[in-house]
């Protein structure tokens, strides 16, 4: 897995430079947009992996530390003026320090009670911040305009620099998960995946890594909620904390395949651009048919492409060979 | 112990009473395939939304509706097993997790595009006003609708003890292969069980829709809620489920009592998060 061949090396770079000339080429906001929003699911897609691909933990609270990242950076820029980009770390580090004080309880806990953990979480994340004063309650936040620089984090004229900000975050993402996969907790985590006890026989400690695992994921979403609240420069708690945005990660890496580094880039590849075109085909009156044909689609990938797209293309490779 | 804290513990039993019966449906089918229903709480909502329309274009009370309501939730429950979640059986976990979640979007969104996202009600059910015990009040179609959940909840107790098909219905919960061998027809019992958990379901929509209000998004909560309950029941356990259930209920009333009601809810999460970090096989779980 570790070791690339000169052909793999050669496609991912085209595709490196392909998305780096796409702005320069295609123009107008909106597919800007949705190349933007590609990215950042595609990184809180890598993220989730590193615990439901490679750990067997299926957390559908991403929302939370999404969520927390967001907030974080937010209130420090507004009641401290504390810049942005400090405090991307700052609520990175909040989120890596909340995923581990709610790690330890559920370090136990395997399969579907897990995922019941994860949203009952993500959930109680939720209702407090919809109550809570200090973070604007139910209204929400409205970010304070600063004069547009990259060291401001903040952009009017343009979503350009936000597609390479979003693309830097998502490329330093998947190299985070690759180097982590092919060094040794790649392997501990995928021998606790694979047999617990067995791991567990081997010293390796289970608590130990899963709690790595979900720490290095949490710093990793916070950042995207950072980042998406740097750009969307409002935020309440039904919009960044909710169990759809949870849902929609795991879909990500679902589609794309569960367990390989790429894959959740392929799901987002696929999922973004579809939901967020059929959204402005569709559902402009809020009508929720583009939820739905969302909703079907994930019945069929679950029921006839479960291994996900990467895992469809990998077994085609192997035949051509 | 001041009145007012014992019409809380009413109110508690109550609502109780009613999460034990979504969640015995619930737990039904997690133990016998392993599966979560994420459309749990879809399901109820549009149990609601039947026993709603039968009553606004028939004017057919929800107590009467009950029936029909369980009958076409149990036909539900069959043709999504059949060809949804028969598919995924053998296949990811992951798999297994998400398909329910495909279902419940896409049912909650129906709802919304056909019957808009407002609140609804049924204006003049046969059932209305409280009875008066001293300073307690009992609010009539709620006492019905717990004592119905509890009748039910027994009935189908005494369908899986008593019962051939009840029986092959448990021994498949202990061990699929076990049973397998013993000549039980695994996949009716799953098929079976799927429906029996929605038919379930489907009871305490008609019987919510008394005095709920009824809207797209009800399924939601009660859906959550219900999770809750099975994994603190314990996986799979009917008994679990019962008692859980009225603990949340409980929880949830006094604690909004005690504290602010908008963290009910929050409550009601932490108190699960507490008890599977001690006890992470659920309360009745082996």
């Amino acid at each position: 897995m570790g070791k690339f061949t000169p052909r793999q090396i050669a496609l991912y770079v085209v595709v490196l430079v392909a998305l780096i000339a796409f702005p320069l080429v295609v123009k107008g906001t909106f597919p800007t947009h949705v190349m933007i929003m590609f990215f950042m699911f595609a990184m809180m897609g890598v993220a989730w992996n590193l615990l439901g691909g490679y750990a067997a933990m299926f957390s559908f609270g991403q929302a939370a530390f999404f969520g927390i990242g967001a907030y974080t950076s937010t209130i420090l820029l507004m009641n401290y003026h504390v810049n942005p980009w400090i405090g991307l770390v700052v609520g990175g580090i909040l989120a890596a320090l909340t995923g581990a004080a709610i790690g330890i309880p559920c370090s136990n806990l395997r399969g579907h009670y897990f995922a019941i953990a994860s949203i009952a979480f993500a959930e109680i994340v939720r209702i407090c911040f919809n109550n809570w004063k200090f973070v604007g309650a139910a209204e929400g936040l409205s970010l304070p305009l600063l004069p547009e620089s990259l060291g401001n984090f903040m952009f009017h004229s343009t979503k350009v620099p936000y597609y390479y900000i979003m693309l830097a975050f998502l490329v330093l993402s998947i190299f985070i998960c690759w180097y982590i996969t092919v060094n040794r907790g790649g392997f501990y985590l995928r021998a606790i995946k694979e047999s617990h006890e067995l791991a567990k026989g081997m010293g390796i400690s289970f608590v130990r890594y899963r709690l790595y695992a979900i720490m290095v994921s949490a710093f990793l979403t916070a950042m995207a909620g950072t980042f998406y609240a740097q750009y969307i420069l409002y935020l309440d708690p039904e919009s960044v904390l909710i169990l759809p945005i949870s849902v929609q990660v795991v879909l990500v890496a679902m589609l794309g395949g569960a367990g390989t580094i790429m894959g959740p880039v392929i799901g987002a590849v696929i999922l973004i651009p579809l939901s967020e075109y059929t959204r402005v085909w569709l559902g402009t009156k809020g009508t929720g048919v583009d939820m739905m044909l969302y909703g079907v689609l994930i019945m069929l990938i679950s029921a006839y492409q479960p291994k996900g797209v990467w895992g469809l293309l990998t077994a085609i490779g192997k035949r051509a060979k | 112990m001041s009145e007012q804290l014992i019409q809380q513990l009413v109110n508690g039993l109550l609502i109780g009473f009613l999460y034990s019966l979504i969640a015995i449906g619930l737990t039904m089918i997690w133990g016998v395939m392993n599966i979560i229903n994420f459309a749990h709480g879809d399901f109820l909502m549009l149990s609601m939304f039947i026993s709603f329309w039968l009553y606004t274009l028939y004017g057919l009370d929800p107590i009467f509706s009950i029936p029909i309501c369980t009958g076409l939730l149990f036909l539900l429950g069959l043709l999504i097993y059949k060809y949804l979640v028969s598919k995924v059986m053998t296949g990811p976990a992951l798999a297994q997790l998400v398909v329910t979640f495909g279902v419940s979007i896409f049912i909650a969104n129906a709802a919304v595009l056909l019957w808009t996202p407002d609140f609804k009600m049924i204006e003049k059910p046969l059932l209305t006003g409280t009875w008066s015990f001293g300073t307690i009040q009992l609010s009539i179609p709620k006492a019905v609708a717990s004592a119905g959940s509890v009748l039910v909840s027994l009935a189908l107790f005494l369908f899986l003890r008593k019962s051939k098909t009840g029986k092959a219905i448990l021994a498949t919960e202990m061990n699929r292969n076990s049973a397998l061998l013993m000549g039980v027809n695994t996949d009716r019992v799953n098929a079976l069980s799927f429906a029996i958990g929605s038919a379930l379901v489907g009871i305490a929509g008609a019987f919510l829709s008394m005095y709920y209000y009824i809207y797209p998004g009800v399924g939601g909560t009660f859906g959550l809620i219900s999770f809750c309950i099975v994994a603190l029941g314990g996986f799979g356990s009917i008994e679990g489920a019962f008692i859980a259930g009225i603990l949340i209920g409980i929880v949830q009333t006094l604690g909004g009592y005690f504290f602010d009601p908008a963290y009910k809810y929050a409550i009601v999460f932490a108190l699960y998060l507490v008890t599977v970090w001690i006890r992470p096989q659920g309360l009745l779980g082996w």
